[in-house]
């Protein structure tokens, strides 16, 4: 583990709704977070407590209200919407809950769509890249099926392999096994440890559950909008 | 092939039941477009070749003589006059070998034909009858009436004594080809003539009353010695024919009277029609316009979620403006195609049970068909498409459909 090029840095965010209306709520409070590359961090805390929001702002699909962001080192206050969308689009991968795959397309374009979106034109190394990494999550032999075909599990799966086709620095899951079974809840967490550690691809993850929370290098709790605590993964354990 | 265009057909394919019915919203409309055009155009053609198969487009004749007070008010004098119109005599335009050179020069004027015409009785034995003598050259004439498709009986030749008639008068003559007819122009002077031919245009009156004979025949039997009463004008643009009338006319000083001007109702008629068909295929537009709009805001309900998903991959705003822009595009162009092939089917199917006139299908009425659809149908998508650029990731994909 090392922070010494942190993918992710947050300081000071604020996210507020209903801005100057009388609903205005603010849901996080001043984040501060720094996260190295190679690193896996679990976010836990209970519901309502702003996780998804902060996903979100973290992964530039919302504004702060305030506070800085740098992405890789760049500063996502410095950058208009074209800016903005295009280092979301090369710098960080998503992973949803209930998959997102694009059913019209086959689970091997589905991959590839991060870089067709990303260049503009189909071409074939694109195409090697996503057979590779629909390989390495051991659906080389489904490239041709619709998600529809596809099992949760294998679905999922997929969805890893989509968040890695640009090669991101930082992957942003919004609780990526939550829908899958124990089994299959493992073997998308292994799949994640596999890319961390064969690619130093840095991986936040939101997630309920403490037997993923665990195998994380660390455990970010948000409470109420506010981070209130950090432990090693190993050390749940006795927690949970 | 762009992400754009992929995506487009994607999403198109994927919602087989919208897609299918949006084409045949698109194709109804341009068959509608096509068979009306067709057929609209077909019978104005038909109406236009009728009418004008048998006049010239222009007819330059001498000025009017006008009737001048012979009494002139002093000053402080008021004068009360009555002034009568001049009775019109047979005349000959003055100049006319440079009045023709001068038309033939125009342009938009494609032919010219000089011609001496007046009142004659046309006699056979005790048969007598009321005629119009055309003193032509045929060569240029026939470039103006080509009278010589309209041929029952021998051939158009007018040259010497030989002469040419209409069906019907032959018929009140009892003259077949060949036979020699008496003419008696007004002054007096008489001429005998052989029918070398006997045309049928179509329209009683002219079958009856006109007689072809050569310019130096009619020139000397109505006392025109060298002159000719008439110069007959065909243009190249049918519609532009008072507007060229109007130039030759302010430059000879001669009358110039066009088709336009001598078919007025006719022109009000084929207007109306033209204004008409143009009404219902801008409502016919309007219709298809709304249902792609419609089809296509539902789509992007439907597809909140995948746009949703490609924002956050990092597709631009615009990359989603594309995608259905370009599905508006693509069933229009498809629509627009097999629309052009019913309208042509249907307006084919109605040349053939109504066998009267010729449908019209031009390449014009498919390109303009086709680009027409093709643009309303990125027009009619640009709302949706607006909407589903300016969709929030976020929302997109929380509460996409």
């Amino acid at each position: 583990m090392s922070r010494q090029h942190p993918v992710l840095e947050a300081a000071g965010v604020r996210k507020s709704y209903g801005i100057g209306t009388e609903t205005e709520i603010e849901i996080l409070h001043g984040i501060d977070l720094v996260l190295g590359d190679s690193e896996i961090v679990a976010l836990t805390g209970p519901s309502g407590a702003g996780k998804s929001t902060f996903l979100n702002v973290m992964g530039l699909l919302e504004q702060p209200t305030s506070g800085s962001i740098r992405i890789n080192g760049e500063e996502a206050a410095n950058l208009d919407e074209a800016g903005l969308t295009r280092l979301r689009g090369r710098s960080i991968g998503f992973i949803f809950q209930f998959h997102h795959l694009m059913p019209a397309f086959t689970a091997l374009e589905n991959v590839m769509m991060p870089l067709l979106v990303d260049r503009g034109r189909p071409d074939e190394e694109m195409r090697v890249r996503a057979a590779e990494l629909l390989g390495k999550v051991g659906l080389g032999t489904f490239q041709g099926r619709r998600p529809a075909k596809l099992s949760g599990g294998q679905q999922q799966r997929v969805a890893v392999a989509r968040a890695l086709a640009m090669r991101p620095p930082l992957v942003l899951a919004d609780e990526p096994t939550g829908n899958l079974d124990t089994a299959s809840a493992d073997d998308v967490f292994a799949l994640l440890r596999t890319f961390n550690r064969d690619f130093g691809v840095s991986f936040l993850v939101v997630t309920h559950d403490p037997r993923l929370a665990r195998r994380c290098d660390r455990v970010l709790e948000l409470v109420d909008g506010r981070l209130v605590g950090e432990k090693k993964g190993s050390d749940l354990s006795a927690v949970y | 092939m762009p992400f754009e265009l992929i995506a487009a057909f994607r999403f198109l394919r994927e919602g087989r039941f919208q897609t299918v019915l949006i084409l045949s919203g698109v194709a109804v409309g341009a068959a509608v477009i096509v068979f009306l055009v067709a057929l609209i155009t077909g019978l104005q053609d038909d109406l236009i070749a009728r009418t004008l198969g048998t006049q010239p487009h222009i007819v330059l004749r001498p000025p009017d003589d006008v009737a001048r007070s012979v009494v002139s008010a002093a000053a402080g004098e008021t004068v009360s006059a009555q002034v009568d119109k001049r009775a019109q005599r047979l005349r000959s335009i003055d100049g006319w070998q440079r009045a023709l050179a001068d038309a033939t020069g125009t342009s938009g004027v494609t032919a010219a034909s000089p011609m001496a015409s007046g009142p004659a009785f046309a006699a056979r034995g005790l048969a007598q009858k009321s005629v119009a003598l055309l003193g032509i050259e045929p060569e240029p004439y026939l470039k103006i009436v080509p009278v010589d498709r309209k041929m029952v009986a021998g051939r158009f030749h007018v040259a010497g004594e030989d002469a040419v008639i209409g069906v019907d008068l032959a018929k009140d003559l009892g003259a077949s080809v060949g036979d020699k007819v008496r003419l008696a122009a007004a002054g007096g002077r008489t001429q005998v003539v052989t029918v070398a031919g006997i045309f049928d245009l179509g329209l009683r009156d002219l079958n009856r009353r006109w007689v072809f004979i050569t310019l130096r025949s009619a020139q000397t039997l109505l006392d025109l010695a060298g002159g000719v009463t008439n110069i007959d004008l065909v243009v190249s643009d049918l519609f532009g024919a008072e507007a060229i009338a109007k130039t030759i006319a302010a430059r000879t000083g001669l009358t110039a009277e066009s088709w336009m001007k001598t078919n007025a109702e006719l022109l009000v008629g084929l207007r109306g029609q033209s204004g008409s068909s143009a009404m219902i295929q801008f409502f016919v537009s309007i219709a298809v316009a709304f249902g792609i709009s419609s089809v296509l805001v539902v789509s992007v309900v439907q597809k909140s979620r995948e746009i949703g998903i490609l924002r956050a991959m990092g597709a631009s705003r615009r990359s989603v403006l594309t995608i259905f822009l370009v599905q508006g595009a693509i069933v229009a162009l498809a629509g627009s195609l097999i629309g052009c092939a019913l309208g042509t089917w249907a307006a084919l199917a109605f040349q053939s049970w109504q066998g009267v006139f010729h449908v019209w299908l031009g390449w014009q009425l498919y390109a303009a068909t086709i680009t027409g659809a093709t643009a309303i149908g990125i027009v009619a998508a640009l709302a949706p498409a607006v909407r589903a650029a300016h969709l929030e990731p976020v929302a997109a994909i929380r509460y996409g459909g």
